[in-house]
């Protein structure tokens, strides 16, 4: 069982392996270079850019943070690749991008995900395989606080931002209920490390009319307007290195032919150094286009600097 | 007579005190002097810790003291902060910081540096540079054996301090 999944994963995930590949020659060049550009880059401390989320941005696996992606300090760049998989009992979740963190104040992200239906696609009518595809094109802003160094107030960092995404299949999304296959989330996300408690927490307001994120279109016959979400992460600093903690995401339940479902996650997240981490969770998406119960394992990697 | 005595021996003990006393802070032997200043605890810039435990587990007073100056010694050869490093009063730095965090922990120490913002004015730290020293800080508490949760109660009384060092 256990090998049999690692099998799916590793065989299904085509662009899993392919960026694990580009991720594994952007880390053969970035530590190719970090030596001679020391003091110009990579100047913040570890996990502090968060890991990358599944829409791209800088945050846990399912919400976007506060935190800009990236190592990159005032004065400096970030950057990073991802690879994430998620495999559930019904389908594959797949996604990849990059993302730049710019003078720790501007995050800019591209994401592209997938969503295989396999085998379940030819039970849906959709066809054996049938896959949607999603362009997720993030912007998040640091606009208040400081989640590192404001020990000596309450007071969290707070970012707003916004994805644009695009789904590749209206004519699918239309056939369920979908009002639109293109649509805009907006955030504002506040997160806040208790160092002195060796805690992280955040809270994110999304307004969003995405069905599963968009890869069941936007909007739908049971409602089509924006409606704000509440994302929430918690984390315990076990070392330096290694955050593990939880999320919970609630959603909007728009489409009549099938019920949404919040997601949960169980999370521990890895930086082996600032050129590379590994997140690993377990993931609850509940109930996603008529079948139940879509929990499985979520492995991400990230590289950059 | 006796009064007599006991007044002399009173002057004297002045006059001797007086000419053992230690240097200002400001004039230490070993060190560069610099521009006198106010002495105060209020200078290191934070609050100490209300409870022991935190500084038994650095160490005590000799635990702090390894762990600066292997905080120092890391600095110096760090390519990251030569350029700060190397114009500075090494022996100086390294008693203010032993100092400062044993003050911070709520050890049985006075602080006698100066405060944050004019100790490291015209240095243009920048918040790259102060988040290398944290790592080496960092460093040297992993090989000091100090565990994770102790070091974080450190560092949440150092991050604020950012506001002042970091210039640019």
């Amino acid at each position: 069982m256990a090998s049999g999944l690692a099998q799916r994963i590793i065989s299904g995930g085509s662009l899993f392996r392919q960026l694990a590949a580009v991720t594994g020659l952007w880390l053969a060049f970035t530590a190719g270079t970090a030596g001679a550009q020391e003091t110009e880059r990579s100047g913040k401390l570890l996990l502090t850019g968060g890991v990358s989320s599944i829409e791209g941005a800088g945050g846990g696996g399912l919400a976007p943070w506060a935190l800009i992606t990236g190592y990159g300090a005032a004065g400096q760049v970030g950057a990073n690749l991802h690879a994430t998989v998620a495999e559930l009992p019904d389908y594959q979740f797949r996604s990849g991008g990059i993302a730049l963190g710019l003078q720790d104040r501007l995050e800019l992200s591209y994401a592209r995900q997938s969503f295989d239906t396999g085998a379940t696609g030819a039970r849906l009518g959709l066809g054996q395989g049938f896959t949607f595809r999603q362009d997720v094109v993030g912007a998040k802003l640091r606009v208040l606080g400081d989640a590192v160094y404001d020990q000596d107030r309450w007071t969290p960092q707070v970012a707003i931002g916004a994805q644009w995404k695009s789904n590749d299949q209206p004519g699918v999304i239309a056939a369920i209920g979908g009002r639109d296959h293109e649509g805009v989330d907006y955030y504002v996300a506040a997160t806040k490390i208790l160092l002195d408690h060796s805690l992280l927490l955040n809270g994110t307001v999304r307004a969003t009319r995405a069905n599963q994120g968009g890869l069941l279109g936007f909007g739908g016959d049971r409602n089509d307007d924006y409606s704000l979400q509440f994302e929430g992460s918690a984390g315990v600093l076990l070392n330096k290195r290694l955050l593990v903690g939880a999320e919970y995401r609630t959603k909007p339940d728009n489409l009549g032919f099938a019920q949404e479902d919040d997601w949960f996650d169980l999370f521990a997240a890895y930086a082996v150094n600032k050129n590379l981490s590994i997140t690993a969770a377990y993931a609850d998406l509940g109930d996603i286009a008529t079948f139940e119960d879509q929990r499985g394992l979520y492995l991400s990697i990230q590289a950059g600097f | 007579m006796r009064t007599i005595f006991g007044l002399t021996l009173g002057a004297l003990l002045v006059l001797t005190s007086t000419a053992v006393a230690q240097p200002a802070p400001w004039a230490q032997p070993g060190e560069e002097p610099i521009d006198p200043y106010a002495v105060t605890d209020a200078n290191a810039g934070a609050e100490p810790l209300a409870e022991g435990a935190v500084f038994a587990a650095f160490g005590g007073v000799e635990g702090v003291s390894r762990i600066i100056d292997d905080l120092v010694d890391r600095s110096v050869r760090d390519p990251r902060l030569e350029e700060i490093f190397k114009p500075t009063d090494l022996v100086r730095l390294r008693r203010t910081l032993k100092e400062q965090v044993c003050f911070i922990l709520g050890g049985p120490c006075a602080y006698t540096g100066r405060d944050m913002a004019s100790s490291h004015k015209d240095l243009g730290v920048t918040t790259a540079e102060f988040n290398a020293l944290v790592e080496n800080l960092q460093g040297a508490m992993d090989d000091a054996g100090v565990p994770f949760r102790a070091q974080n109660r450190l560092l949440a009384k150092l991050a604020p301090m950012k506001d002042d060092v970091v210039e640019r």
